[in-house]
């Protein structure tokens, strides 16, 4: 074999495992990207969690915060926070989870502080997002919170305040237990003759009749 | 412009109160009449005149016959189109592949049109080194080809509480299947080195809703992709152009599209999105959390309401399964709501976390059916009724509705989604 071909093959071989998704194999460098610095990084890491890390320096009250709120944020989601027209409505709904009509707002869902300020920061205002500055930021979400009675009128938010804010719902969740809960839905072996008493039909689409007219021909060529 | 499917008619409030409507849904189909001129013994015009020359159409599209092959939305579900969603016309398609202008959209702050010279990945947090790649760094590591669905939670959601939307492109529309080529996440996450303690990432898109979710690293290392083609072309604006991410068999929500940051991290970050929004409310009151994965599920596709029956006699039934925990085992197909059950014979190929098509044939002379189809992954997971699914988790949940569809086949050949009981 020339030494040319050998070199192929043995390069063939270096990258087989990783085309082979092979997860033992030891991982290789390619050499590929650059060291990214920490300027580029903090121009991008928004994240925020549960405990604060990564919240930014910076303050706001309730009370700056209603300011801000009434001009950029209650033309979508009502001055206090009830929602205009369809936009998602940030406040009430305190007790409904259980109810036949559930409102998930901030107060009643919501189970951190971080999930709406890591939010906020990221996406809102809709269409104008990351406009607001650090103080502005804590401030309206300070005044988010206000209005779900979370915190009172005179609440300053800040990184040192952040673990005052007792979120209502921060017990609300559990973890996926469907392998648990609905064990009952392996069953390889399903019935396949006379499983149930003749079928009934108990609500038709066509009555509630909420689908789009999308000029589909629905009609059928049965005579 | 596509096809406007305004429907002033129709408030939301008269969905809320369930208030009964004209039952004319849609009974506009324009029918396409036969020329005669055309038919045997004449010839047609085409047969005797040149048409279009090559490069005269250099981006392909479909028959201008085939125009109301589209993507469509239900308006009344959001108050604004850029964070909505459009539905696969899953009616329209046959196979297991979804053509790339038919992948149903869901977008949060519209469609980012992002440069791709322009476009960067960085992946930071508990790692030895940063990196940030530009797109052709990406495209120069080594890549693999896979075929998967991506099925948004949502989907089925407004059917909890019964029967509401006629037509499967908007009860199961929002799914796609395409092929992906890109670079296992794993190999990326192998060039910066994680740490020990890393055990989930925060993976973020770049567009102006920077949706950001967290992913345990076991699912990271095992299947996942950052992807930069479907189909063999470059990923579409709408499905993440320059690159998405690709978490096979996991909720649509966390296929990041316009993918630009991972931070690796030791703690879940319990983001807006994956606590507002993609938990399971259940009937008292608590809500399940990080439900990844998509349960096994299917639906016939024809008939449908969209794809009445039009002749008697010998009818193929046709459909998709799928199951995010591995590959479809079998598809079973009813005609009598659930009373009784076939197997239906499936085609084409059979791949994990993948859509499979199925068919089953039989005779139709005008009597009514209740079109029913159930698929078994390879697990034993059997997809539940509508009422199982209910008992356990109420009609809260939103999300992870894989119930058992109906649709009603009338003496006339019209197809209606139905409730049973
Ligand atoms: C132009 C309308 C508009 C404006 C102005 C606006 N929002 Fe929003 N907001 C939205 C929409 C739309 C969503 C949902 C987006 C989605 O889910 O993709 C949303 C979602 C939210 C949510 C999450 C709600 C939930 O239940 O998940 C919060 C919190 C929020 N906005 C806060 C604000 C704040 C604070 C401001 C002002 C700084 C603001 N919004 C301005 C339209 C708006």
């Amino acid at each position: 074999m020339s030494r040319s071909v050998s070199l192929i093959i043995a390069s063939l071989l270096l990258a087989s495992p990783v085309l082979a998704q092979d997860k033992k194999a030891p991982p290789r460098s390619y050499g590929i990207g650059q060291v990214a610095t920490p300027a580029q990084i903090a121009g991008w890491d928004i994240d925020v969690r549960p405990d604060g890390a990564g919240a930014p320096p910076g303050k706001g009250s309730v009370k700056d915060g209603e300011k801000i709120y009434l001009d950029r944020c209650a033309a979508c989601h009502g001055e206090f926070g009830e929602s205009a027209g369809r936009w998602p409505q940030l406040a009430q709904g305190k007790g409904t989870l259980a109810s036949n009509d559930p409102v998930k707002t901030v107060g009643s869902y919501f189970p951190y502080l971080s999930s709406v300020f890591d939010y906020v920061r990221r996406a809102m205002p809709f269409g104008d997002a990351q406009s607001l500055s650090n103080d502005e930021l804590y401030a309206v979400v300070a005044f988010v919170l206000n209005l779900n009675d979370i915190v009172d009128d005179k609440f300053v938010l800040s990184k040192e305040t952040w673990s005052q804010v007792k979120m209502p719902n921060e017990n609300g969740f559990y973890d996926d237990d469907r392998e648990k809960s609905e064990k009952a839905f392996w069953n390889s072996n399903p019935c396949m003759k006379d499983c149930r008493p003749p079928v009934k039909i108990t609500g038709h689409a066509a009555v509630i009749d909420v689908t789009p007219e999308d000029k589909t021909p629905r009609k059928g060529g049965v005579e | 412009m596509t096809e406007s499917n305004d429907d002033t008619r129709t408030s939301r409030r008269r969905f809320l109160t369930g208030a009964a409507g004209l039952a004319a849904a849609g009974a506009t189909g324009a029918a396409r009449a036969e020329n005669p001129k055309n038919l045997p013994p004449n010839v047609a015009g085409w047969s005797k005149t040149l048409g279009d020359g090559v490069a005269v159409r250099p981006y392909g599209h479909p028959s201008q016959f085939e125009k109301g092959v589209i993507r469509r939305d239900v308006q009344w579900l959001t108050a604004s189109r850029e964070s909505s969603v459009s539905f696969t016309p899953l009616h329209e398609l046959d196979g297991i592949i979804t053509p790339n202008g038919l992948c149903f959209e869901r977008h949060h702050s519209g469609i980012a049109e992002v440069n791709p010279d322009d476009y960067r990945l960085i992946i930071h947090g508990l790692v030895d080194k940063p990196l940030i790649f530009t797109l052709d760094d990406i495209k120069r590591l080594p890549r693999v080809n896979r075929i998967y669905f991506l099925e948004c939670a949502a989907n089925s959601g407004m059917e909890w509480r019964g029967a509401q939307l006629n037509g499967c492109q908007y009860t199961h529309g929002m799914i796609h299947t395409v092929q992906y080529t890109g670079v296992p996440l794993k190999l990326l996450l192998d060039q910066a080195g994680v740490k020990t303690n890393g055990k989930w990432l925060l993976v973020e898109g770049g567009d102006a809703s920077g949706l950001d979710r967290s992913l345990p690293m076991a699912k990271a290392l095992d299947d996942c992709l950052v992807a930069y083609r479907q189909n063999g072309e470059m990923l579409r604006p709408e499905q993440g152009y320059p690159v998405r991410l690709v978490v096979p068999g996991w909720q649509g929500n966390i296929w990041i599209k316009w993918l630009r940051r991972i931070e690796v991290g030791d703690k879940p970050w319990y983001t807006r999105e994956e606590t507002a929004k993609y938990t399971d409310l259940m009937e008292n009151g608590k809500a399940r959390k990080f439900t990844f994965v998509m349960d096994a599920k299917s639906v016939i596709t024809s008939p449908s309401p969209q794809m009445p029956v039009k002749r008697k006699g010998f009818q193929v039934i046709s459909g998709l399964a799928w199951s995010g925990r591995g590959k479809i085992k079998r598809v079973d197909v009813s005609l009598d709501g659930g009373r009784n059950w076939r197997t239906a014979r499936i085609d084409g190929p059979v791949l994990d976390k993948c859509c499979v098509r199925f068919y089953a044939e039989a005779e139709w002379n005008g009597e009514p059916w209740l079109l029913q189809s159930r698929a078994m992954d390879e697990t034993g997971y059997t997809q539940p009724s509508k009422d199982a699914l209910r008992k356990i988790r109420g009609v809260n949940s939103i999300y992870h509705n894989n119930g058992i569809q109906t649709w009603a086949l009338k003496a006339n050949g019209e197809v209606e989604n139905v409730e049973v009981g």
